[in-house]
């Protein structure tokens, strides 16, 4: 390719698009920390969380979960089919949960203040407990995905330590996962009188934990079908199928326990009040219930874009859960009104947008999608032999 | 020994000398004469007098400040210990500790914390029960400068017994509630009125228990999830791996390979 041909490759529309959010991203960052939050967000003493918060956090940890609930089901639970996934996985949760804490930075009033949580512990605070889990889990991550990079430089000595590692990191990230992902909800415990009685339950940290695994397995379809399209790449689409299966049950099961609780709380009348909360409410539930009749359809699972739209809803479902029980839930406890500005949009499209970069530069350098080398696509020369199983039959002789 | 305020509304002639004294000791700016009271708290005002026309008792004045709790939400969220309860019953605030995350704000059953929004080093803004005024062995500024005694302060057991006569004596003059009794547990700031607290805005719909419980019920749990759950990882993929293998044992070579992978 020459270089001319390598500039214009950047100058398309699809760049063009990119390349002004990016700009965009740069002065908004820049007059965020300059002038500070009240010149860059509609957020007020009303509404002292909003945009960054349900959305950049609440829902990035979340989104990234398929690094641990795939994890867990082709390295703990044994369902070794669907390993291709695994990686792709590993590498959006890192990151995922890198962006959610460059976005919190943003969201902070004092980010440069941010390593006072690993001094002065109040072992009381929910944030806490979410502020290190988000930390190690992060650098759990980390560890989980380097064996790619060693792969890639043929480091088979340090392969064979992580090999050595790599199930209790499993375990771990596991753990850390399950902890960070209720608490997240468990956050929340402590506003029964401000956050609104439809989403308000002694269960949010189950709920939250519940609809994590949803959302992980939803998210990794998600991304599958999206990074087939713009990296060009193939479609694992009969792994895509069997992942359909889990999503329809952990979605059912979700459901199963959040309408139980409803009406043992004896909150359904809130449903058809009509207000702004019930509409949020139904929009969310719609979300996370229609996809069910795609995927416990056997002619509809197997269409790509039914099995495509049914997962991109369950993300869409989660992230509006996120932002009603963050935020949009809380704001009928003091009449306040609050829409993000057009500059913490911009910020959230920007991160995103970051996020998806540097995933398509990993994708591109790095074996992430190491089933298609194995299936005999060529490859150019560097990258031929690094492949997972020549790089670890050298690391066994 | 915990102290406080109590906040008798029928004695409250809305003159405002606390707001400028609260201002004046906590270095908050003062405004201009022309410069209309504001009806909330803000990042400048840790408290504000407000007036309400009643249909049956008629026009009176109110405050709304921290109420101090005495196991307090906001200290119970604060990651970073920023905020902090005293034993003399301040809730104080270390704004060189805060990073500012809000959730003292969103988790404040009363609304009381504000934020200085317009700056790019900004703080919480709440009321402190002057506890600089308090370690000198001075009165908040609030109860140091009250004409009428609206505003009285002292230890909580003497304030409430004072509020219960008061109440007690005169019937007809206030309602029999003490806001800040029994609400979230117990507050250090009590406040008696003629009129139910509701009309007035406040939030008499918080539980009696202090909110802190509600999170820690659930967190203290966290220990046993990571031994069971741990245990229970463990012994998971120790079963399935097995029969995975045997499996393969089974079949024919090659299957313990696949299996180290």
């Amino acid at each position: 390719m020459s270089a001319e041909g390598g500039v214009k490759r950047y100058l398309t529309p699809g760049w063009l698009i990119v390349w002004i959010i990016l700009i965009g991203g740069a002065v908004i960052t820049f007059r965020r920390f300059a002038i500070g939050l009240g010149a860059t967000t509609n957020l007020s003493d009303g509404a002292p969380w909003g945009l960054w918060i349900g959305f950049d956090v609440f829902s990035g940890v979340a989104l990234a979960a398929g690094g641990f609930t795939m994890a867990f089901l082709v390295h703990l639970a044994g369902e070794k089919s669907l390993k291709p996934l695994v990686r792709p996985a590993i590498l959006t949760a890192l990151i995922g949960y890198v962006l959610v804490i460059f976005g919190l930075l943003y969201d902070l009033g004092k980010p440069w203040n941010i390593w006072h949580a690993m001094f002065w512990i109040n072992h009381h605070s929910v944030m806490f407990e979410v502020a290190w889990c988000v930390m190690l889990y992060t650098t759990v991550l980390f560890l989980e995905f380097i064996p790619v990079v060693f792969e890639r430089f043929r480091a088979s000595r340090a392969l064979k330590v992580m090999r050595v590692v790599a199930v209790p990191l499993y375990i771990l990230g596991v753990i850390l996962s399950t902890l960070h992902q209720s608490s997240l909800g468990s956050m929340m415990l402590i506003v029964p009188t401000k956050l609104h009685p439809l989403w308000y339950t002694p269960i949010l940290p189950l709920l939250f934990f519940l609809s994590a695994l949803t959302v992980g397995i939803a998210m990794v379809m998600t991304e599958a079908f999206i990074s087939s399209k713009l990296l060009r790449r193939g479609l694992e689409f009969d792994l895509l199928m069997r992942l359909g299966r889990y999503l329809a049950v952990l979605n059912l099961f979700y459901l199963v326990v959040k309408f139980q609780d409803l009406v043992r709380r004896g909150a359904w009348e809130y449903v058809f009040e009509g207000s702004r909360e019930s509409i949020y409410f139904i929009v969310e539930m719609l979300l996370f219930i229609l996809p069910l009749f795609i995927l416990f359809n056997h002619r509809l699972r197997r269409r790509r874009g039914f099995l495509f739209t049914s997962s991109l809803m369950v993300v869409l479902g989660l992230i509006l859960n996120r932002v009603n029980v963050s935020f949009s839930g809380l704001l009928g406890s003091t009449s306040t009104r609050y829409f993000p500005d057009i500059q913490e949009i911009w910020i959230s499209v920007f991160l995103v947008t970051l996020a998806g970069l540097v995933f398509g530069l990993a994708a591109r350098y790095l074996p992430i999608f190491t089933h298609e080398e194995e299936e005999g696509e060529p490859e150019p020369e560097p990258a031929r032999g690094v492949g997972p199983r020549t790089a670890r039959s050298e690391g066994s002789a | 020994m915990r102290k406080g305020l109590l906040i008798d509304f029928t004695r409250c002639i809305g003159c405002g000398a606390c707001m400028r004294g609260c201002r004046e000791a906590n270095g908050l700016p003062q405004p201009g004469p022309d410069v209309p009271r504001p009806d909330e708290l803000d990042g400048d005002n840790y408290t504000v007098v407000l007036q309400h026309e009643d249909e049956e008792k008629g026009g009176l004045f109110y405050r709304r400040l921290c109420m101090h709790c005495e196991d307090a939400t906001c200290v119970s969220v604060c990651a970073v210990h920023a905020l902090r309860k005293r034993p003399d019953g301040a809730v104080m605030y270390d704004a060189g500790r805060c990073f500012g995350c809000r959730y003292c704000m969103t988790a404040c059953p009363f609304h009381i914390p504000k934020y200085t929004w317009d700056t790019n080093v900004p703080v919480v803004s709440k009321c402190i029960l002057c506890w600089p005024r308090l370690d000198k062995g001075q009165e908040p500024a609030c109860a140091a400068t009250c004409p009428t005694g609206a505003t009285r302060f002292g230890a909580r057991e003497v304030l409430l017994k004072v509020a219960r006569e008061r109440v007690h004596a005169q019937p007809e003059r206030y309602v029999n509630h003490i806001f800040g009794e029994k609400e979230a547990g117990g507050t250090d700031v009590l406040m008696i009125s003629p009129v139910p607290f509701e009309k007035l805005g406040f939030q008499t719909e918080v539980p009696t228990r202090p909110l802190p419980e509600l999170t820690w019920m659930v967190q203290e749990k966290i220990p046993y999830v990571i031994v069971t759950g741990g245990f229970f990882l463990w012994g998971l993929r120790w079963i399935i791996n097995r029969r995975i293998e045997l499996a393969h044992g089974e079949t024919g070579a090659g299957g313990s390979q696949e299996v180290s992978r």
